[in-house]
């Protein structure tokens, strides 16, 4: 047994967010959208009953790159865009390990978009929470792979002509067998949605819309905000309507092959017209369309797109290994350093 | 030499040592010929030691001059260290295979050709004008003109065979033939090929049916009047077999992990020459070998990383071009001093360069190419054989001493084969450390061994031992962040006498011949068989000459400075323009000489031998 969950369930053991928090100077930005992250995380860790030890934390190089420091486990600040493969690593020399990839958009989608796509199709075991602020901040304000087009940074003072991309949507293309959003102003949804992702067996993939105060303020604002957030966005629950709004009077129907967002009541529009959520579809297209839904023409989802069972690297790396002992023994280094043809000399 | 006759107008002639060329096109299974051969020499008690040389191409267009493929062999009734200068027989398989490679061939050697193959296609191909096995260009050799592909169809008559599926089995033709040359059993082949090609019972009856009227047809023809023996070799005794550089690299590797305790991670990414280490790893599941074919250069880096922070003896291997891309996460292992190889066949460069063709080019990017002061140990393996002992040392040196070791082979040596005498398991070393557990007070994730300055190893999983590391400089001790200026030269001065400290537990360097005296020959990696050849002869003219082949380029050994003090020259020979003679120059203030080739192939002895007697004659 090698999944870090069930060896918790088999042995659980009470831990408090508290010792998931150390004494070291936390170093972000007073205001900055890290800091929930941070805070949810350590509240969410008792939740799994998982030793601290057994807890890795592994991240690459921006903001986000700090956040194992300020946790009370096992951390390893990698450099740009790596963390992933570091976490490739650790998870096949040892399985039973909890890893959790932190990574900013700059460093998951840019400089290490090759590592992002295969460690989610290789269904590794860990869970990746992408801090998602639409800039560069620890370069001090640069465009990043998820900034608007046409953004004015102080790289691109006429505007970003970078089309800007869909991380959910490259996670669903890169075989991520959970994929979900969050945002960081939305504390309880945040703990969910965590929670989800580390019980997760396999790649689970979080993005969480963050705020960057000083070079990127508002990053999100135009749905976040806790006036409007309602209208434009979209709760998702598995099982349930796609139903938003204030008074929980919209939701989003099927046309053809295009979602449409309606208002129930109106034109005849009833519940039983609306798509529903179903995060355990084996194939992958609801998630792929709720992940091109975007403010202003659609309401923003949030919560889990997609959640689907496949065996994790681990277990098909461990069985392979299992069935090489049960065709020809325990390896012998002896037969090993003698295979093939041999002769003496006397 | 002694004559003995065997048949009527027939007789042996012993020898005490035989190169052999196949060469053809790439899809002749001139490396498949060559290997068979070298393992029967081998198997027999003959020294061998084999140059495969190939086109970086899979498939060149078949009979083009850049679709050749050659593997070069020497067996030898006495100990040999290269592959041989030129080769005795040359043995052709079209117009191409001659062109590019007669000029190699002395005058006075054999060429056997399979003259089917001359056709004016073929000749045209070569950029032949007139056929070369007609217009007497060839008289100054043994020349056999042999019509292999017809025989070979004949004997092969009756097997539901397309035509083309019996053209491929020729190669088998001519090294039957060679085996009744040498006096060479066809057994070895002939078990090989049942087990290879048991499943296809008509494809091994083919293959069998080839070598055998290859064989017969050495032994009836009015041909070749003379056959010859090479005898078994005085080698020191023990169990022998036949091995290439990357497979003892890949075995020494797995043996490693044993003397270690450990389990072996490898993380890799396909590159020319180095992917038959993968290939070879990923069939040693049953030992739990963990290997990970990862996306790129830099994954399979970061990987090996994450696999020595989780405690594996981990490593990564690649060649030249792939360790470019892992340099930054290299300074990373560096940074965070966790224990993994970085093996790197080098082949020649810059960029992709030759690759397939072998080089000593990546000396300098071994040593240098990382940002920041990034001290990290190299260690070179001098012959296919070592590359046993040399995974074993490299990793003793990680795991002691808690850093990346970069594992300098090459093409060379890396594809080459020599007979290797296998190690008792009594023989091999106990490298084994351990990891560290909970102790009194705070844990120290920087503090260090008095003697190694290695810092703990405190894996995840261990309780109470909780700590972040990471590519930002740590406190010195505590290892949380920090930035204070002295704090980083006192901790860029530790990292550094960590590695320097590695020369007091590395063998002193040796010297072959003279002590001291006139000339000293340093070499390093794969040219070791050519200089050791070069001096053997050297010595044998009576030159007061002396060879050191430098195992390990960092730290040096710590005599090796007095070494090279008791010479009047120093001549360093190197597959580079001069890296090694760099740095021998820049550490110990020395006019060391400098030689060097890059030529995508081994030194021959001969070239050694004529620029050390330049020098002895007082050249500079």
């Amino acid at each position: 047994m090698t999944d870090v969950n069930e060896l918790a369930a088999a042995a659980p053991i009470k831990l408090t967010r508290k010792d998931f928090v150390n004494d070291v100077e936390v170093r972000w930005c007073p205001g900055c959208g890290d800091y929930s992250i941070l805070a949810q995380t350590q509240k969410v860790m008792p939740e799994f009953g998982v030793p601290k030890e057994n807890i890795v934390f592994i991240s690459g190089i921006g903001c986000s790159g700090r956040l194992p420091y300020y946790m009370n486990t096992y951390g390893f600040h990698s450099i740009h865009g790596r963390a992933p493969t570091l976490a490739t690593g650790l998870k096949i020399a040892r399985p039973e390990l909890m890893v959790w990839v932190i990574t900013g958009d700059g460093d998951a989608l840019s400089i290490g978009g090759n590592h992002f796509l295969h460690s989610m199709r290789r269904n590794l075991d860990f869970t990746m929470i992408m801090h998602n602020n639409r800039i560069y901040g620890l370069t001090k304000g640069q465009t990043s792979p998820t900034s608007e087009f046409g953004k004015r940074t102080k790289s691109t003072p006429m505007g970003s002509i970078d089309r800007p991309m869909m991380p959910l949507t490259l996670a669903i293309a890169a075989e991520a067998t959970l994929v979900a959003r969050t945002v960081d102003t939305h504390t309880e949804h945040m703990q969910g949605t965590l929670e989800a992702a580390g019980r997760h067996k396999g790649a689970s993939y979080v993005e969480v819309l963050q705020n960057c105060n000083i070079f990127n303020d508002g990053a999100w604002r135009d749905f976040t905000d806790r006036e409007f957030r309602d209208d434009r966005m979209l709760v998702l629950e598995d099982g349930k309507p796609l139903i938003f709004g204030k008074n929980r009077d919209k939701g989003i129907r099927l046309v053809g092959l295009h979602p449409e967002v309606v208002t129930i009541g109106e034109n005849g529009i009833t519940e039983a017209d609306l798509l529903v959520h179903d995060q355990h579809a084996e194939d992958p297209y609801l998630a792929l369309i709720l992940s091109r839904m975007f403010w202003p023409e659609f309401p923003v989802p949030v919560g889990v797109l997609r959640e689907v069972e496949r065996p994790t690297y681990s277990e098909m790396a461990d069985a392979q290994i299992e069935a090489a002992i049960a065709k020809s023994g325990k390896g012998d280094l002896r037969k090993a350093l003698l295979a093939g043809e041999t002769w003496t000399v006397d | 030499m002694t004559t003995t006759p065997t048949a009527p107008g027939r007789e042996t002639v012993e020898l005490d040592r035989v190169t052999i060329r196949f060469a053809g096109d790439s899809g002749d299974g001139m490396q498949l010929t060559g290997t068979q051969f070298t393992r029967t020499a081998a198997v027999f008690g003959n020294d061998v030691s084999t140059f495969p040389d190939y086109p970086a191409e899979i498939r060149a267009p078949a009979g083009s001059l850049p679709g050749v493929s050659g593997f070069q062999l020497s067996f030898s009734g006495s100990d040999i260290h290269t592959p041989g200068d030129a080769p005795d027989v040359l043995v052709a398989m079209n117009p191409a295979a001659l062109k590019t490679n007669i000029v190699d061939l002395p005058a006075g050697g054999a060429l056997i050709v399979n003259s089917d193959a001359f056709t004016p296609g073929n000749l045209s191909k070569a950029n032949y004008a007139a056929n070369p096995l007609l217009d007497g260009s060839l008289k100054a050799y043994k020349v056999f003109p042999i019509p292999v592909s017809t025989l070979n169809a004949a004997a092969l008559e009756g097997l539901e065979m397309t035509s083309k599926q019996i053209d491929l089995t020729k190669n088998f033709f001519c090294l039957g033939l060679m085996f009744w040359l040498y006096e060479r059993s066809m057994e070895p082949t002939l078990k090989w090929i049942q087990q290879k090609f048991g499943s296809r019972p008509v494809i091994a009856e083919a293959n069998k049916r080839a070598l055998t009227a290859g064989y017969s047809f050495g032994d009836t023809t009015e041909m070749f009047h003379t056959t010859y023996n090479v005898p078994k070799a005085k080698l020191a005794p023990g169990t022998y077999r036949n091995i290439t550089g990357n497979e003892a690299t890949a075995i020494g590797f797995l043996a490693a992990a044993h003397c270690a305790k450990r389990e072996l991670f490898y993380g890799s990414y396909p590159i020319t020459p180095a992917t038959d280490v993968l290939q070879y790893l990923a069939t040693y599941k049953s030992f739990g070998v963990r290997t990970f074919q990862a996306e790129d250069e830099i994954a399979a880096m970061g990987s090996t990383i994450g696999a020595a922070y989780g405690g594996a003896l981990a490593l990564t291997g690649t060649s030249g071009p792939g360790v470019a891309l892992k340099t930054e996460a290299m300074g990373l292992a560096v940074m965070t001093e966790l224990p993994c190889i970085i093996i790197n066949v080098q082949r020649a460069g810059p960029s992709t360069g030759l690759p397939t063709k072998v080089e000593q080019a990546d000396l300098f990017q071994a040593l240098f190419g990382r940002n920041g002061e990034s001290p990290m140990p190299v260690v070179a393996p001098a012959t296919p054989g070592e590359c046993f002992s040399m995974a074993i040392e490299a990793s003793r040196i990680a795991l002691k001493y808690m850093t990346p070791v970069m594992y300098l082979s090459d093409a060379s040596v890396g594809n080459g084969a020599e007979p290797w005498r296998v190690p008792d398991m009594s023989e091999l070393p106990d490298i084994s450390v351990p990891n560290v557990v909970k102790g009194e007070g705070t844990f120290l994730p920087y503090s260090r061994d008095p003697e190694t300055l290695a810092r703990p190893w405190a894996i995840p999983g261990t309780p109470g031992l909780e700590h972040r590391i990471g590519g930002l400089e740590k406190l010195d001790g505590l290892g949380t962040v920090n930035y204070d200026g002295a704090n980083h030269h006192k901790m860029v001065t530790l990292r550094r006498a960590k590695v320097d400290g590695i020369a007091k537990d590395i063998p002193a360097q040796e010297v072959y011949g003279h002590e001291e005296g006139d000339l000293l020959i340093v070499g390093w990696g794969s040219t070791f068989g050519a200089i050791r050849s070069a001096t053997e002869r050297l010595l044998a003219g009576g030159h007061n000459v002396g060879h050191a082949h430098v195992r390990y380029l960092h730290p040096f050994p710590a005599n090796l400075g007095d070494v090279l003090k008791r010479y009047k020259t120093i001549l360093v020979p190197e597959l580079n323009l001069g890296q090694l003679w760099f740095v021998l120059r820049g550490t110990y203030l020395i006019d060391a000489v400098s030689y060097g080739r890059v030529v995508g192939k081994p030194f021959r002895i001969a070239e050694i031998v004529t620029e050390a007697e330049r020098l002895l004659a007082g050249g500079r």
